[in-house]
Protein backbone atom coordinates (compact mmCIF):
# COMPACT_ATOMS: atom_id res chain seq x y z
CA UNK A 1 0.00 0.00 0.00
CA UNK A 2 1.11 3.55 -0.66
CA UNK A 3 -0.44 6.88 0.21
CA UNK A 4 -0.50 9.90 -2.03
CA UNK A 5 -1.39 13.44 -0.91
CA UNK A 6 -3.64 15.41 -3.27
CA UNK A 7 -4.12 19.08 -2.56
CA UNK A 8 -7.00 21.20 -3.89
CA UNK A 9 -5.27 24.57 -3.65
CA UNK A 10 -8.22 26.86 -4.48
CA UNK A 11 -10.08 25.41 -1.50
CA UNK A 12 -7.31 26.14 1.00
CA UNK A 13 -8.24 28.87 3.51
CA UNK A 14 -4.71 29.23 4.88
CA UNK A 15 -5.66 27.99 8.31
CA UNK A 16 -2.33 26.26 8.83
CA UNK A 17 -3.84 23.35 10.78
CA UNK A 18 -2.06 20.92 8.45
CA UNK A 19 1.31 22.49 9.26
CA UNK A 20 0.65 22.14 12.97
CA UNK A 21 -0.11 18.41 12.83
CA UNK A 22 2.20 17.42 9.95
CA UNK A 23 5.09 19.88 9.70
CA UNK A 24 7.17 17.44 7.62
CA UNK A 25 4.50 17.20 4.96
CA UNK A 26 3.10 20.72 4.78
CA UNK A 27 4.25 24.32 4.95
CA UNK A 28 2.51 27.63 4.20
CA UNK A 29 3.47 30.22 1.59
CA UNK A 30 4.87 33.33 3.21
CA UNK A 31 2.72 35.85 1.38
CA UNK A 32 -0.79 34.40 1.69
CA UNK A 33 -0.49 31.37 3.95
CA UNK A 34 -1.80 28.94 1.34
CA UNK A 35 -0.46 25.47 2.03
CA UNK A 36 2.45 23.91 0.17
CA UNK A 37 2.79 20.15 0.03
CA UNK A 38 6.40 19.38 0.96
CA UNK A 39 6.10 15.68 0.30
CA UNK A 40 3.15 14.17 -1.55
CA UNK A 41 4.35 10.60 -0.98
CA UNK A 42 4.70 10.27 2.79
CA UNK A 43 6.58 7.32 4.20
CA UNK A 44 4.57 4.72 6.16
CA UNK A 45 5.63 6.21 9.50
CA UNK A 46 4.08 9.51 8.36
CA UNK A 47 0.71 8.03 7.39
CA UNK A 48 -0.92 8.87 10.72
CA UNK A 49 0.24 12.48 10.45
CA UNK A 50 -1.04 12.72 6.89
CA UNK A 51 -4.43 11.31 7.87
CA UNK A 52 -4.67 13.67 10.81
CA UNK A 53 -3.88 16.64 8.54
CA UNK A 54 -6.56 15.64 6.04
CA UNK A 55 -9.04 15.23 8.90
CA UNK A 56 -8.39 18.60 10.57
CA UNK A 57 -8.21 20.70 7.40
CA UNK A 58 -11.26 22.99 7.73
CA UNK A 59 -11.57 23.35 3.96
CA UNK A 60 -11.45 19.66 3.05
CA UNK A 61 -8.59 20.64 0.73
CA UNK A 62 -6.35 17.67 1.53
CA UNK A 63 -7.22 14.32 0.06
CA UNK A 64 -5.37 11.08 0.54
CA UNK A 65 -5.42 8.47 -2.16
CA UNK A 66 -4.46 4.95 -1.22
CA UNK A 67 -2.84 2.97 -3.97
CA UNK B 1 -20.80 2.17 33.25
CA UNK B 2 -20.81 -1.12 31.29
CA UNK B 3 -17.40 -1.98 29.93
CA UNK B 4 -15.79 0.76 32.02
CA UNK B 5 -12.71 -1.31 32.87
CA UNK B 6 -12.28 -2.87 29.45
CA UNK B 7 -9.53 -1.97 26.97
CA UNK B 8 -10.23 1.11 24.82
CA UNK B 9 -13.42 0.58 22.91
CA UNK B 10 -14.03 -2.68 24.82
CA UNK B 11 -17.72 -3.47 25.25
CA UNK B 12 -18.59 -0.89 22.62
CA UNK B 13 -20.05 -2.55 19.57
CA UNK B 14 -22.31 0.08 18.17
CA UNK B 15 -21.72 3.82 18.11
CA UNK B 16 -24.43 6.19 17.00
CA UNK B 17 -23.41 9.64 15.74
CA UNK B 18 -26.26 12.13 15.37
CA UNK B 19 -25.60 15.02 12.98
CA UNK B 20 -23.83 14.27 9.69
CA UNK B 21 -21.77 17.34 8.97
CA UNK B 22 -18.29 18.53 9.91
CA UNK B 23 -18.30 17.31 13.52
CA UNK B 24 -20.25 14.10 12.96
CA UNK B 25 -18.22 13.01 9.95
CA UNK B 26 -14.97 13.85 11.72
CA UNK B 27 -16.06 11.67 14.65
CA UNK B 28 -16.95 8.77 12.36
CA UNK B 29 -13.61 9.03 10.54
CA UNK B 30 -11.69 9.20 13.80
CA UNK B 31 -13.43 6.07 15.09
CA UNK B 32 -12.21 4.17 12.04
CA UNK B 33 -8.70 5.68 12.23
CA UNK B 34 -8.62 4.42 15.82
CA UNK B 35 -9.45 0.95 14.44
CA UNK B 36 -12.96 0.75 15.85
CA UNK B 37 -14.33 -2.25 13.96
CA UNK B 38 -17.91 -2.17 15.27
CA UNK B 39 -20.97 -0.63 13.73
CA UNK B 40 -21.20 3.13 13.23
CA UNK B 41 -24.66 4.57 12.60
CA UNK B 42 -24.45 8.14 11.26
CA UNK B 43 -27.82 9.88 11.38
CA UNK B 44 -28.37 13.23 9.64
CA UNK B 45 -31.50 15.25 9.08
CA UNK B 46 -30.31 16.79 5.82
CA UNK B 47 -30.62 14.67 2.72
CA UNK B 48 -27.30 15.87 1.25
CA UNK B 49 -24.09 13.95 1.81
CA UNK B 50 -21.94 15.71 4.46
CA UNK B 51 -21.00 19.14 3.11
CA UNK B 52 -19.07 22.18 4.16
CA UNK B 53 -20.75 25.38 5.33
CA UNK B 54 -18.14 28.20 5.27
CA UNK B 55 -18.19 28.47 1.45
CA UNK B 56 -21.99 29.04 1.58
CA UNK B 57 -21.51 32.72 2.48
CA UNK B 58 -18.46 33.01 0.22
CA UNK B 59 -17.92 31.07 -3.03
CA UNK B 60 -21.46 29.66 -3.25
CA UNK B 61 -23.22 32.97 -2.66
CA UNK B 62 -20.85 34.61 -5.15
CA UNK B 63 -21.65 31.89 -7.72
CA UNK B 64 -17.94 31.06 -7.97
CA UNK B 65 -18.51 27.43 -7.02
CA UNK B 66 -21.23 24.97 -7.78
CA UNK B 67 -22.74 22.91 -4.97
CA UNK B 68 -20.74 19.76 -5.85
CA UNK B 69 -17.56 21.39 -4.54
CA UNK B 70 -18.98 21.48 -1.02
CA UNK B 71 -18.83 17.73 -0.43
CA UNK B 72 -16.63 17.14 2.60
CA UNK B 73 -15.35 13.84 1.16
CA UNK B 74 -15.62 12.07 -2.18
CA UNK B 75 -18.32 9.39 -2.19
CA UNK B 76 -15.77 6.54 -2.25
CA UNK B 77 -14.11 7.81 0.94
CA UNK B 78 -17.45 7.88 2.72
CA UNK B 79 -18.19 4.37 1.43
CA UNK B 80 -14.81 3.15 2.74
CA UNK B 81 -15.89 4.07 6.29
CA UNK B 82 -18.54 1.33 6.11
CA UNK B 83 -21.15 3.38 7.88
CA UNK B 84 -24.79 2.67 8.43
CA UNK B 85 -25.53 6.11 6.94
CA UNK B 86 -29.04 7.37 7.50
CA UNK B 87 -29.52 10.68 5.74
CA UNK B 88 -32.84 12.51 5.75
CA UNK B 89 -33.52 11.00 9.18
CA UNK B 90 -34.12 13.11 12.27
CA UNK B 91 -33.39 12.04 15.83
CA UNK B 92 -36.49 12.84 17.87
CA UNK B 93 -35.57 11.71 21.36
CA UNK B 94 -33.09 9.97 23.62
CA UNK B 95 -33.58 7.38 26.34
CA UNK B 96 -30.40 7.27 28.38
CA UNK B 97 -31.48 4.33 30.54
CA UNK B 98 -32.01 1.96 27.62
CA UNK B 99 -29.32 3.66 25.49
CA UNK B 100 -31.72 4.28 22.65
CA UNK B 101 -31.99 7.12 20.15
CA UNK B 102 -35.52 7.65 18.86
CA UNK B 103 -35.85 8.26 15.13
CA UNK B 104 -39.51 9.15 14.70
CA UNK B 105 -41.27 5.83 14.31
CA UNK B 106 -38.14 3.74 14.69
CA UNK B 107 -35.18 3.75 17.05
CA UNK B 108 -31.58 2.63 17.32
CA UNK B 109 -29.67 1.37 20.35
CA UNK B 110 -26.10 2.38 21.09
CA UNK B 111 -23.16 1.54 23.30
CA UNK B 112 -21.65 4.94 22.60
CA UNK B 113 -23.33 8.14 21.39
CA UNK B 114 -21.90 11.29 19.83
CA UNK B 115 -24.17 14.33 19.60
CA UNK B 116 -23.18 16.62 16.70
CA UNK B 117 -26.47 18.27 15.73
CA UNK B 118 -25.10 21.78 15.26
CA UNK B 119 -27.21 24.93 15.45
CA UNK B 120 -30.03 26.58 13.54
CA UNK B 121 -30.48 30.28 12.78
CA UNK B 122 -32.45 32.51 15.08
CA UNK B 123 -35.32 34.18 13.28
CA UNK B 124 -37.28 37.38 13.73
CA UNK B 125 -41.06 37.83 13.77
CA UNK B 126 -42.63 38.35 10.35
CA UNK B 127 -42.19 36.69 7.00
CA UNK B 128 -40.29 36.84 3.76
CA UNK B 129 -36.76 36.83 5.23
CA UNK B 130 -33.85 34.62 4.25
CA UNK B 131 -31.57 32.88 6.72
CA UNK B 132 -28.25 31.29 5.80
CA UNK B 133 -27.32 27.93 7.25
CA UNK B 134 -27.95 25.24 4.66
CA UNK B 135 -27.10 24.76 1.01
CA UNK B 136 -30.76 25.32 0.13
CA UNK B 137 -30.69 28.64 2.03
CA UNK B 138 -27.60 29.77 0.11
CA UNK B 139 -29.00 28.80 -3.28
CA UNK B 140 -32.29 30.57 -2.56
CA UNK B 141 -30.50 33.77 -1.56
CA UNK B 142 -28.01 33.78 -4.43
CA UNK B 143 -30.87 33.43 -6.90
CA UNK B 144 -32.05 36.86 -5.69
CA UNK B 145 -28.77 38.75 -5.55
CA UNK B 146 -28.80 40.59 -8.86
CA UNK B 147 -27.16 43.95 -9.61
CA UNK B 148 -29.24 46.88 -8.37
CA UNK B 149 -31.41 44.84 -6.02
CA UNK B 150 -31.72 46.16 -2.49
CA UNK B 151 -30.64 43.76 0.26
CA UNK B 152 -31.17 44.47 3.97
CA UNK B 153 -28.93 42.38 6.21
CA UNK B 154 -30.06 42.21 9.83
CA UNK B 155 -27.09 41.52 12.11
CA UNK B 156 -23.51 42.53 11.37
CA UNK B 157 -21.81 39.46 12.82
CA UNK B 158 -19.40 37.50 10.64
CA UNK B 159 -22.18 35.78 8.72
CA UNK B 160 -24.06 39.01 7.98
CA UNK B 161 -20.85 40.85 7.15
CA UNK B 162 -19.61 38.19 4.74
CA UNK B 163 -22.99 38.08 3.00
CA UNK B 164 -23.05 41.88 2.73
CA UNK B 165 -19.58 41.77 1.21
CA UNK B 166 -20.58 39.24 -1.45
CA UNK B 167 -23.85 41.02 -2.25
CA UNK B 168 -22.03 44.32 -2.65
CA UNK B 169 -19.50 42.76 -4.97
CA UNK B 170 -22.40 41.40 -7.02
CA UNK B 171 -23.69 44.95 -7.42
CA UNK B 172 -26.53 44.94 -4.89
CA UNK B 173 -27.49 47.96 -2.80
CA UNK B 174 -26.78 46.74 0.73
CA UNK B 175 -27.94 48.03 4.11
CA UNK B 176 -26.37 46.40 7.17
CA UNK B 177 -28.44 46.84 10.34
CA UNK B 178 -26.89 46.22 13.73
CA UNK B 179 -28.30 46.84 17.23
CA UNK B 180 -24.89 47.32 18.89
CA UNK B 181 -23.12 50.68 18.58
CA UNK B 182 -20.10 48.95 16.99
CA UNK B 183 -20.47 45.76 14.94
CA UNK B 184 -18.67 42.69 16.33
CA UNK B 185 -17.50 44.59 19.41
CA UNK B 186 -18.50 41.63 21.60
CA UNK B 187 -16.52 39.22 19.50
CA UNK B 188 -13.39 41.15 18.52
CA UNK B 189 -13.42 44.40 20.48
CA UNK B 190 -14.32 47.99 19.59
CA UNK B 191 -11.25 49.08 17.56
CA UNK B 192 -11.32 46.04 15.27
CA UNK B 193 -15.11 46.22 14.95
CA UNK B 194 -14.83 49.86 13.91
CA UNK B 195 -12.28 49.07 11.23
CA UNK B 196 -14.46 46.32 9.81
CA UNK B 197 -17.51 48.63 9.76
CA UNK B 198 -15.44 51.25 7.92
CA UNK B 199 -14.34 48.67 5.34
CA UNK B 200 -18.02 48.06 4.57
CA UNK B 201 -18.77 51.78 4.37
CA UNK B 202 -15.86 52.32 1.98
CA UNK B 203 -17.33 49.65 -0.26
CA UNK B 204 -20.63 51.50 -0.40
CA UNK B 205 -22.60 49.50 2.18
CA UNK B 206 -24.99 51.58 4.26
CA UNK B 207 -24.00 50.52 7.79
CA UNK B 208 -26.54 51.51 10.43
CA UNK B 209 -25.66 50.76 14.03
CA UNK B 210 -27.74 51.11 17.18
CA UNK B 211 -30.92 50.11 15.35
CA UNK B 212 -33.29 47.37 16.42
CA UNK B 213 -35.25 45.42 13.85
CA UNK B 214 -38.56 44.24 15.29
CA UNK B 215 -39.95 42.34 12.32
CA UNK B 216 -39.43 41.50 8.67
CA UNK B 217 -41.75 41.49 5.68
CA UNK B 218 -41.37 40.67 1.98
CA UNK B 219 -40.84 44.40 1.30
CA UNK B 220 -38.35 45.27 4.03
CA UNK B 221 -37.79 45.50 7.77
CA UNK B 222 -39.54 47.33 10.57
CA UNK B 223 -37.31 49.18 13.01
CA UNK B 224 -38.06 49.65 16.71
CA UNK B 225 -38.40 53.43 16.34
CA UNK B 226 -41.19 53.08 13.78
CA UNK B 227 -39.11 53.55 10.64
CA UNK B 228 -39.54 51.05 7.80
CA UNK B 229 -36.49 50.20 5.68
CA UNK B 230 -37.56 49.11 2.21
CA UNK B 231 -35.66 46.24 0.60
CA UNK B 232 -36.19 43.66 -2.13
CA UNK B 233 -34.60 40.93 -0.04
CA UNK B 234 -33.98 40.57 3.69
CA UNK B 235 -31.33 38.34 5.26
CA UNK B 236 -31.62 37.73 9.00
CA UNK B 237 -28.24 36.86 10.54
CA UNK B 238 -28.81 37.40 14.25
CA UNK B 239 -27.09 34.36 15.70
CA UNK B 240 -28.15 30.80 16.25
CA UNK B 241 -29.67 28.29 18.64
CA UNK B 242 -28.23 24.85 19.41
CA UNK B 243 -30.23 21.91 18.03
CA UNK B 244 -30.92 20.26 21.38
CA UNK B 245 -34.72 20.02 21.19
CA UNK B 246 -34.49 16.25 20.71
CA UNK B 247 -32.53 15.93 23.97
CA UNK B 248 -35.06 17.74 26.13
CA UNK B 249 -36.33 15.58 28.98
CA UNK B 250 -33.53 13.02 28.42
CA UNK B 251 -31.77 13.97 31.64
CA UNK B 252 -28.76 15.45 29.81
CA UNK B 253 -27.93 18.98 30.95
CA UNK B 254 -28.84 21.61 28.37
CA UNK B 255 -27.78 25.23 28.76
CA UNK B 256 -27.36 27.05 25.44
CA UNK B 257 -25.96 23.79 24.10
CA UNK B 258 -25.29 20.28 25.35
CA UNK B 259 -23.24 20.69 28.52
CA UNK B 260 -20.06 18.58 28.44
CA UNK B 261 -17.05 18.21 30.72
CA UNK B 262 -13.41 18.75 29.75
CA UNK B 263 -13.40 15.38 27.98
CA UNK B 264 -16.36 16.44 25.84
CA UNK B 265 -18.52 13.94 27.74
CA UNK B 266 -22.12 14.74 28.62
CA UNK B 267 -22.84 11.45 30.43
CA UNK B 268 -21.17 8.03 30.55
CA UNK B 269 -20.81 6.92 26.93
CA UNK B 270 -22.37 10.15 25.59
CA UNK B 271 -20.23 12.86 24.01
CA UNK B 272 -20.91 16.21 22.32
CA UNK B 273 -19.00 17.83 19.46
CA UNK B 274 -19.11 20.89 17.24
CA UNK B 275 -21.43 23.89 17.32
CA UNK B 276 -23.95 22.17 19.62
CA UNK B 277 -21.50 21.38 22.44
CA UNK B 278 -20.78 23.61 25.41
CA UNK B 279 -17.75 22.15 27.12
CA UNK B 280 -15.23 23.09 29.74
CA UNK B 281 -11.99 24.08 28.02
CA UNK B 282 -9.28 23.62 30.66
CA UNK B 283 -6.78 25.70 28.67
CA UNK B 284 -8.86 28.82 29.37
CA UNK B 285 -10.58 27.55 32.51
CA UNK B 286 -14.01 28.45 31.15
CA UNK B 287 -17.02 26.79 29.63
CA UNK B 288 -17.38 27.66 25.97
CA UNK B 289 -19.41 26.84 22.89
CA UNK B 290 -17.77 27.91 19.65
CA UNK B 291 -19.27 27.94 16.17
CA UNK B 292 -16.03 27.51 14.26
CA UNK B 293 -15.35 25.09 11.48
CA UNK B 294 -12.01 23.89 12.82
CA UNK B 295 -13.46 23.18 16.23
CA UNK B 296 -16.12 20.95 14.70
CA UNK B 297 -13.45 18.71 13.17
CA UNK B 298 -11.18 18.73 16.23
CA UNK B 299 -13.92 18.12 18.76
CA UNK B 300 -15.48 15.37 16.64
CA UNK B 301 -12.10 13.66 16.73
CA UNK B 302 -11.60 14.21 20.45
CA UNK B 303 -15.08 12.92 21.29
CA UNK B 304 -14.53 9.78 19.22
CA UNK B 305 -11.17 9.06 20.81
CA UNK B 306 -12.35 9.69 24.35
CA UNK B 307 -15.36 7.48 23.81
CA UNK B 308 -13.03 4.61 22.86
CA UNK B 309 -10.38 5.38 25.47
CA UNK B 310 -12.69 5.18 28.49
CA UNK B 311 -10.59 5.87 31.57
CA UNK B 312 -7.63 6.97 29.40
CA UNK B 313 -9.60 9.92 28.06
CA UNK B 314 -7.70 13.17 27.44
CA UNK B 315 -9.02 16.66 28.06
CA UNK B 316 -10.10 18.58 24.98
CA UNK B 317 -8.13 21.81 25.38
CA UNK B 318 -7.83 23.48 21.98
CA UNK B 319 -6.98 27.04 21.03
CA UNK B 320 -10.15 27.98 19.09
CA UNK B 321 -9.53 29.27 15.57
CA UNK B 322 -11.70 31.00 13.00
CA UNK B 323 -11.29 32.90 9.79
CA UNK B 324 -13.54 35.15 7.77
CA UNK B 325 -13.20 36.58 4.26
CA UNK B 326 -14.65 40.00 3.41
CA UNK B 327 -13.81 42.00 0.26
CA UNK B 328 -10.72 39.91 -0.27
CA UNK B 329 -9.45 40.68 3.24
CA UNK B 330 -8.69 37.70 5.43
CA UNK B 331 -9.43 37.84 9.14
CA UNK B 332 -7.91 35.11 11.28
CA UNK B 333 -8.24 34.70 15.02
CA UNK B 334 -6.82 32.23 17.50
CA UNK B 335 -7.89 31.96 21.11
CA UNK B 336 -10.88 32.94 23.18
CA UNK B 337 -11.58 36.60 22.54
CA UNK B 338 -15.03 36.79 24.09
CA UNK B 339 -15.17 38.72 27.35
CA UNK B 340 -11.64 40.08 26.95
CA UNK B 341 -10.55 42.97 29.21
CA UNK B 342 -8.28 44.77 26.75
CA UNK B 343 -7.13 44.70 23.16
CA UNK B 344 -3.88 46.12 21.83
CA UNK B 345 -2.51 46.47 18.31
CA UNK B 346 0.84 44.69 18.38
CA UNK B 347 1.87 44.78 14.72
CA UNK B 348 0.92 46.96 11.73
CA UNK B 349 -1.79 49.58 12.27
CA UNK B 350 -5.54 49.96 12.05
CA UNK B 351 -5.43 52.73 9.42
CA UNK B 352 -3.62 50.62 6.84
CA UNK B 353 -5.90 47.65 7.56
CA UNK B 354 -2.93 45.41 8.05
CA UNK B 355 -2.56 44.61 11.70
CA UNK B 356 -2.39 42.09 14.47
CA UNK B 357 -4.38 42.60 17.67
CA UNK B 358 -3.66 40.85 20.97
CA UNK B 359 -6.36 40.26 23.60
CA UNK B 360 -5.89 40.25 27.35
CA UNK B 361 -8.23 38.57 29.81
CA UNK B 362 -7.15 38.99 33.43
CA UNK B 363 -3.37 38.97 33.27
CA UNK B 364 -3.17 36.50 30.42
CA UNK B 365 -2.81 36.63 26.66
CA UNK B 366 -6.02 34.85 25.58
CA UNK B 367 -6.29 35.63 21.90
CA UNK B 368 -4.85 37.16 18.78
CA UNK B 369 -6.47 38.39 15.58
CA UNK B 370 -4.91 39.39 12.30
CA UNK B 371 -6.31 41.29 9.34
CA UNK B 372 -4.57 41.42 6.00
CA UNK B 373 -1.30 40.13 7.50
CA UNK B 374 0.69 37.17 6.17
CA UNK B 375 -0.89 34.25 8.05
CA UNK B 376 2.46 32.91 9.20
CA UNK B 377 3.10 36.03 11.27
CA UNK B 378 0.36 34.97 13.66
CA UNK B 379 1.92 31.59 14.49
CA UNK B 380 4.24 32.64 17.36
CA UNK B 381 1.27 34.43 18.92
CA UNK B 382 -0.88 31.37 18.64
CA UNK B 383 1.84 29.36 20.37
CA UNK B 384 1.93 31.96 23.13
CA UNK B 385 -1.85 31.69 23.59
CA UNK B 386 -1.56 27.89 23.68
CA UNK B 387 1.15 28.13 26.32
CA UNK B 388 -1.04 30.29 28.56
CA UNK B 389 1.50 33.12 28.40
CA UNK B 390 1.19 36.01 30.84
CA UNK B 391 0.29 39.33 29.19
CA UNK B 392 3.45 41.00 30.47
CA UNK B 393 5.60 38.26 28.93
CA UNK B 394 3.73 38.35 25.61
CA UNK B 395 4.82 41.95 25.14
CA UNK B 396 8.26 40.67 24.20
CA UNK B 397 6.67 39.27 21.01
CA UNK B 398 5.55 42.73 19.96
CA UNK B 399 7.31 43.92 16.83
CA UNK B 400 6.27 47.53 16.81
C1 LIG C 1 -22.78 30.41 6.01
C2 LIG C 1 -21.77 29.98 7.03
C3 LIG C 1 -20.46 30.44 6.95
C4 LIG C 1 -19.50 30.05 7.89
N1 LIG C 1 -18.22 30.51 7.77
C5 LIG C 1 -17.30 30.14 8.67
C6 LIG C 1 -15.95 30.61 8.58
O1 LIG C 1 -15.61 31.39 7.67
N2 LIG C 1 -15.05 30.21 9.50
C7 LIG C 1 -15.40 29.36 10.50
O2 LIG C 1 -14.54 29.01 11.33
N3 LIG C 1 -16.65 28.87 10.63
C8 LIG C 1 -17.61 29.26 9.75
N4 LIG C 1 -18.90 28.78 9.86
C9 LIG C 1 -19.22 27.87 10.97
C10 LIG C 1 -19.00 26.39 10.61
O3 LIG C 1 -19.57 26.10 9.37
C11 LIG C 1 -19.62 25.52 11.69
O4 LIG C 1 -18.88 25.73 12.87
C12 LIG C 1 -19.62 24.03 11.36
O5 LIG C 1 -20.39 23.78 10.23
C13 LIG C 1 -20.17 23.24 12.53
O6 LIG C 1 -20.27 21.89 12.20
P1 LIG C 1 -21.21 20.92 13.05
O7 LIG C 1 -21.02 19.59 12.41
O8 LIG C 1 -20.96 21.10 14.48
O9 LIG C 1 -22.70 21.46 12.83
P2 LIG C 1 -23.61 21.55 11.47
O10 LIG C 1 -22.70 21.85 10.34
O11 LIG C 1 -24.67 22.47 11.83
O12 LIG C 1 -24.13 20.08 11.32
C14 LIG C 1 -25.13 19.54 12.14
C15 LIG C 1 -26.01 18.63 11.31
O13 LIG C 1 -26.89 17.94 12.20
C16 LIG C 1 -28.18 17.90 11.62
N5 LIG C 1 -29.19 17.75 12.68
C17 LIG C 1 -29.67 18.70 13.51
N6 LIG C 1 -30.59 18.20 14.34
C18 LIG C 1 -30.71 16.88 14.03
C19 LIG C 1 -31.50 15.81 14.54
N7 LIG C 1 -32.35 15.98 15.55
N8 LIG C 1 -31.35 14.58 13.98
C20 LIG C 1 -30.48 14.39 12.95
N9 LIG C 1 -29.71 15.37 12.44
C21 LIG C 1 -29.82 16.59 12.98
C22 LIG C 1 -28.28 19.20 10.88
O14 LIG C 1 -29.29 19.11 9.88
C23 LIG C 1 -26.87 19.35 10.31
O15 LIG C 1 -26.78 18.74 9.06
C24 LIG C 1 -19.87 29.17 8.94
C25 LIG C 1 -21.20 28.72 9.03
C26 LIG C 1 -22.14 29.11 8.10
C27 LIG C 1 -23.57 28.61 8.21
S1 LIG D 1 -5.26 22.94 6.93
FE1 LIG D 1 -6.26 22.98 4.92
S2 LIG D 1 -6.97 25.06 4.71
FE2 LIG D 1 -5.45 25.09 6.32
S3 LIG D 1 -3.50 25.59 5.31
FE3 LIG D 1 -3.65 23.37 5.41
S4 LIG D 1 -4.60 22.80 3.48
FE4 LIG D 1 -4.95 24.99 3.70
Amino acid sequence: MSLKVEFDEPKCVAAGQCVMVAPDLFDQRDEDGVAIVLDDSPSPDQYDEAREAAAVCPAAAIRLVEG
Amino acid sequence: MPGGGDPPGGGVNRIVVVGACAAGLSAAEALRREKFGGKIVLVGEEIDAPYDRPPLSKQILASQWEAERLALRPAEQIAALELDLRLGVRATGLDLASRTVLLGDSSVEYDGLIVATGVRPRRLPGSGAHVLRTLADALALRERLKPGRRLAVVGAGFLGAESASVARQLGCEVTLLEPAPVPLAQAVGVPVGEVLAQVHRDQGVCVRTGVTVTSTSPTGVQLGDGEFVTADEVLVAVGSQPNTGWLEGSGLELDDGLVCDEFSAAAPGVYGAGDVARWHNPLFGVTMRVEHRTNAAEQGMAAARNLLRGSDARPFAPVPYFWSDQYGLKIQAHGYLRGHDAVEIVDGDLESRRFMAAYRTGDRLTGVLSLGMPPKAIRPWRQAVAAGTAWSVSETLTTR
